[in-house]
């Protein structure tokens, strides 16, 4: 049976850091399980701690007062929640909030903003491992918001 | 057999409407069959123009399977005076009809290989021929994907046939909407960002995408970043289609005509001018 360790190293996530980094990383890491209906976090939480999805989905919600809370995206196996650790305030921007039984990796991120801003090259690998996720992310908020299936 | 060849290519036949299901508040589906002679032959992915009497011609995608049969089904969204007439006809009613016209998917050629279907909205109904003739001849087929998305879930096209198709363990299904609230226990975002999770070889993958434009547009994207080769991706254009027979210019696509090149195309074929927006 795989263990945390063995579970990080081979995730994707991962691929671009130097041995050293992953195991600064795996050090970070700790194992999380979400029963349905379980919130990983709140908007406006201190954003302390990422997840790495091993299987399950998240919901990612933003409640407006008086209405019932709108769900803008959903994370599924494999996939990262939580990018707020890496931006000042250092506080997440929605709620996120497990859709069916979700495992996950949480990693810490306060220790892990720590040990960037010691070194800097593993701050540029963390960049180079969140972009791209930010920018996909980024670009299907622009496909959605164009209500492609709009009536014509 | 079909029925008796046309000498005028304007003129339509005369069918009566056979049945009619409401898929969405403003969406219908009509079996039509002809009031004289058999249902000409189709392929999957080819178009009818429908003439509701007195008001006008419009394209739309065949929607029912290609197998022998006496109607033909076409699912029908309100979005004009002529779509909006058709979809008010009631069962007996008449309307004119002209076809089939145009290239369709290649479901046989894609015989042998991961078949990845990527739909949203109202697109899924010209998928719906194809996704019909593969899963009638699934041992012809590697891994078989479904990937729809949809404004929301209210507005899920064939919603009940989804419902049959995800209980085959032959077929991987997924579904996700733009927009939903938190009784949604789907995928929630855009259909594009289901390529990348989705099971398939890129490398024999044939994948038939059908949406609106911008919808294809990353959804090719995301193909081609997942491996598969732009020669294995197929696209249904949408134009305004008038004569439907290669006259009348108002479909030109470029150098092509979409209702006789099209409406579906390989994609690397079109690559060039997808994104011209004067095109």
């Amino acid at each position: 049976m795989k263990g945390l360790e063995d579970i990080l190293r081979e995730h994707p996530f991962l691929s671009g850091f130097s041995p050293e980094q992953s195991d600064l990383i795996v050090g970070c890491a700790r194992n999380h399980r979400f029963n349905a209906g379980q919130y990983l976090f709140h908007e406006g939480d201190p954003a302390d701690e990422f997840y790495l999805i091993r299987r399950g989905k998240v919901a990612l919600e933003i409640v407006a007062p008086g209405k019932p809370p709108i769900v803008f995206a959903t994370l599924g196996e494999g996939e990262i929640v939580g990018a707020s650790w890496l931006v000042a305030p250092h506080r997440t921007m929605f709620d996120a909030r497990a859709v069916e039984l979700t495992r996950a990796i949480g990693i810490d991120a306060a220790c892990l903003r720590g040990k960037c801003d010691e070194d800097h090259s593993l701050g540029y690998e963390m960049m180079k491992a969140f972009l791209p996720i930010l920018v996909q992310r980024l670009n299907a908020t622009r496909l959605q918001i164009l209500d492609v299936y709009g009536r014509a | 057999m079909s029925a008796a060849p046309q000498l005028d290519p304007f003129l339509p036949d005369i069918y009566s409407v056979r049945d009619v299901r409401r898929e969405l508040p403003d969406t219908v589906t009509l079996e039509v069959a002809p009031k004289a002679g058999a249902r000409p032959d189709f392929e999957p992915g080819q178009f009818n123009m429908l003439y509701a009497f007195g008001i006008g011609e419009i394209a739309i995608s065949l929607s029912g399977s290609a197998g022998s049969g006496e109607t033909f089904i076409h699912t029908v969204r309100e979005v004009g005076a002529v779509s909006a007439a058709i979809s008010k006809l009631e069962v007996g009613a008449e309307l004119g009809l002209r076809g089939p016209y145009g290239a369709g998917w290649p479901v046989n050629a894609a015989e042998g290989s991961d078949v990845v279907f990527v739909a949203g909205g109202l697109g899924l109904a010209p998928l719906r021929p194809a996704i019909l003739h593969v899963l009638a001849n699934r041992n012809r087929y590697g891994r078989v994907v479904l990937l729809f998305g949809s404004r929301n879930p209210t507005d899920l096209l064939y919603r009940d046939e989804l419902a049959v198709w995800r209980q085959r363990l032959d077929v991987d299904i997924d579904v996700t909407v733009d927009h939903a609230d938190a009784e949604w226990r789907g995928n929630v975002g855009v259909v594009p960002a289901l390529i990348p999770r989705a099971s398939f070889d890129p490398t024999d993958t044939i994948a038939f995408v059908c949406g609106p434009e911008v919808m294809m547009r990353f959804s090719v994207a995301a193909l081609r970043d997942a491996g598969v080769p732009l020669d294995h991706v197929y696209v249904s254009m949408e134009r305004n289609m008038k004569c439907a027979i290669g006259l009348c210019g108002h479909c030109q696509f470029g150098p092509t005509f979409v209702c006789k090149d099209g409406p579906v195309m390989r994609f690397d074929a079109i690559a060039d001018i997808f994104s011209i927006r004067e095109i």
